[in-house]
């Protein structure tokens, strides 16, 4: 699914120029669940949003699907992010004056879909990540895990292709975090979709397929641990897809 | 969703949306009060103007008295040596052109009428009754002796002013048929009659009624209308014919008024009367604009300049304050923006939400600030503040002879002086200022949308995201 070729970037934090990515060769196959682990700074995040269309690289190519999502222009990239990728964010980045549904109903108004198909998604997935009792709290009115929840339902609701997650338990308690893990994993393997978890934790990292630590920009040590799911993916709605 | 997000997130920005729409709702409500004191000023101004020039007139020609001709005015019948003995009334009246005006040929009409771009005109006398009454003692010697008399002298001096009007002239004159409100206007039978109409305030003044009786020049006039004509104007109306007899002034007028075709025509019909009549003078109303100066002519530099002026830098900062405050928003906002454009919202989606925050914003202030305006429009023409307007006050202050305002020379009495009229400055409310109020808050709003847009455009969500290497 993807294939990144001697990717590197640079960018300028202030005075300095920071190397995050310096020469990285991966690939992630359809399905995969591959958690990238490494200190804080060595470049997790800035590969995260390359994955995701994002960012661009300073050079090398990010191969998705065999389209480099570095030469795709800014109107071919939207609709992929609003189609093939979720993402799920350590700081769960909702909007704070919509309510639960609402939040997870901006990940379908990008993709265009009618106001009242929207609505009866956004609470097929909430009720599936057994968030439909909070379905019109606002998220200061629900836990760190909630939120999460809530979160994680926003970048399922569209049926991406790739889950792409940034630290998704940073901010949670262990028990919080055990859940929200075992949630993606749970979906990952239900669903086929490809995971690629970002954390610095390495209880989050055992339970994913592959690993991949980053180090002063590079890729080091990627390992097979758990093998690949199998199985149909089936989406709230009912629409199913292989 | 885009109107609930809007209507949400200006409610959790509460404060700065207040500031926000606050500040447009000021620029707004100063437009609309400067853009109403203004229509006051102008309709005070168009008051004083009338009521100094005459209805439906846009020049006036006039002859200025020479030295020669202006001189003291002496009442008919007074300077008679008192009697031996006793005290001795004496009651005279004259009916006079104000001093600095001469006349011109009733003829002058005719020749000003044949004009190309002149619509119409009609002659008129504007004059001066001035009476005296008093008691003269007699000292068997005259005045100053030390006579056996014990009478004092008392006198009193009254004048109103009197225009001759041309019956048939249509709509150009000083009096005009649509201003008498109660009796009749002037038929063709009364060209020469005993009649008068009188203006509202002077018949309100000496209780007068149509059917009552005044005397012009000693002479008994009957009163068959009541004329409502703006404050300044004249006090008594006669036939030009009955005006002409009771001044002595028999083929002769004091005034041309003209209507000109066009607007745009005033200067080029005044250079051809000119020429026409060489020893004339011609007013234009913008002669005679200029010549307006008082608490009128303030009020209208105020709200022409210090309030335009006052108007457009307050809505520029209010607009200026709006946009830095809408981008120092979407600023604090990069990381909500990020994520919607993570999860795949374009960059125009994210620009029309921030637009739409703006001109909410716009509106709540256009509505507020129209709200203002229009109470202190009305709050302006429920105090009705008085204006005066002098004209021609070269001549009160002795600067030489003071020009001819619609034949009405400056001042307003036998001896002269500037004549001032005193107005009630409204501030009407106009649909078009209102239109232009709400149109200046959608811009205000769009222009605060658009700062944040322009910094929203720019956002790069790998920027807004990137909080962990």
């Amino acid at each position: 699914m993807y294939e990144l070729i001697d990717v590197r970037k640079t960018f300028k934090r202030g005075p300095t120029e920071v190397h995050a990515l310096d020469g990285v060769d991966l690939m992630v196959g359809e399905g995969e669940f591959l958690a990238v682990q490494g200190p804080t700074g060595q470049g997790k995040s800035t590969l995260l949003l390359l994955l995701g269309g994002l960012d661009r690289p300073t050079s090398g190519r990010v191969l998705f699907e065999g389209r480099d999502l570095a030469k795709l222009q800014e109107a071919e990239l939207a609709p992929l992010r609003a189609s093939a990728f979720g993402f799920v964010f350590q700081t769960f980045n909702l909007i704070p004056t919509l309510t639960a549904q609402e939040n997870v109903e901006t990940a379908l108004v990008a993709a265009r879909i009618p106001v009242s198909e929207r609505r009866a998604f956004a609470l097929e997935v909430l009720d599936d990540l057994g968030m439909a009792d909070r379905a019109t709290h606002l998220p200061s009115e629900l836990s760190g895990g909630q939120q999460q929840r809530v979160a994680i339902a926003r970048a399922l609701v569209k049926q991406p292709r790739v889950l792409l997650a940034d630290e998704p338990t940073g901010n949670l308690d262990e028990q919080t975090r055990d859940e929200i893990v075992g949630l993606l994993e749970q979906l990952w393997r239900d669903r086929g979709i490809t995971l690629v978890v970002v954390t610095h934790d390495s209880a989050v990292a055992r339970r994913a397929q592959q690993r991949a630590v980053i180090e002063n920009g590079r890729v080091k040590l990627p390992e097979v641990t758990t093998p690949a799911p199998r199985g149909r993916v089936v989406h709230p709605s009912g629409v199913s897809r292989p | 969703m885009y109107f609930t997000y809007i209507r949400r997130e200006l409610r959790r920005r509460l404060k700065q949306s207040l500031v926000i729409a606050l500040g447009l709702a000021l620029g707004i409500a100063l437009v609309i009060t400067v853009s109403s004191a203004s229509a006051g000023v102008k309709n005070a101004q168009r008051q004083v103007l009338h009521s100094l020039y005459g209805v439906g007139t846009d020049m006036t020609v006039t002859r200025t008295a020479t030295r020669s001709q202006v001189g003291p005015q002496r009442l008919r019948g007074f300077g008679g040596a008192p009697p031996a003995g006793g005290a001795r009334h004496i009651a005279r009246s004259v009916l006079h052109p104000e001093p600095g005006s001469a006349t011109l040929p009733a003829s002058d009409v005719a020749k000003v009428s044949s004009l190309s771009g002149v619509a119409a005109a009609s002659g008129g006398l504007v004059l001066t009754d001035t009476s005296f009454s008093g008691v003269i003692p007699s000292a068997g010697g005259g005045f100053g002796g030390s006579g056996s008399s014990t009478t004092k002298p008392s006198f009193s001096l009254n004048s109103f002013t009197v225009d001759g009007v041309e019956i048939g002239a249509g709509a150009v004159g000083p009096l005009t048929r649509t201003q008498v409100t109660r009796g009749s206007y002037f038929s063709a039978a009364d060209a020469s009659a005993s009649v008068a109409i009188v203006s509202a305030t002077y018949a309100h003044q000496h209780g007068l009624q149509v059917g009552s009786t005044i005397h012009v020049a000693g002479k008994k006039l009957k009163v068959i209308g009541i004329a409502n004509v703006s404050s300044g104007a004249a006090d008594v109306y006669l036939p030009l014919a009955t005006a002409q007899k009771l001044a002595d002034l028999k083929g002769k007028i004091t005034t041309v008024f003209v209507s000109v075709s066009s607007a745009s025509h005033v200067s080029t019909v005044a250079a051809e009367v000119k020429a026409a009549l060489p020893s004339a003078t011609v007013s234009t109303s913008a002669d005679l604009a200029n010549e307006v100066s008082g608490a009128l002519s303030s009020a209208s530099t105020l709200t022409s300049s210090l309030g335009r002026w006052l108007s457009v830098a307050a809505l520029a900062v209010a607009f200026l304050v709006a946009g830095l405050l809408m981008m120092a928003t979407v600023s604090r906002r990069v990381r909500e923006f990020g994520t919607l454009k993570a999860i795949g919202w374009r960059t125009r989606r994210i620009v029309a939400q921030v637009v739409g925050e703006g001109l909410a914003l716009g509106l709540l202030g256009g509505l507020v600030g129209i709200a203002v305006g229009i109470a202190a429009a009305v709050a302006i023409s429920a105090v009705a503040p008085s204006l005066g307007a002098t004209v021609g006050s070269s001549f009160a202050t002795g600067g030489g002879f003071g020009p001819l305002v619609g034949g009405r020379v400056a001042g307003s009495g036998p001896f002269g002086g500037a004549r001032t009229v005193l107005v009630h400055l409204t501030a009407p409310l106009q649909a078009h200022t209102i239109a232009i109020a709400l149109g200046l808050a959608v811009a205000g709003g769009l222009v605060a949308g658009a700062f944040g847009a322009w910094r929203a455009a720019r956002l790069r969500p790998a920027d807004a995201l990137r909080s962990v290497g």
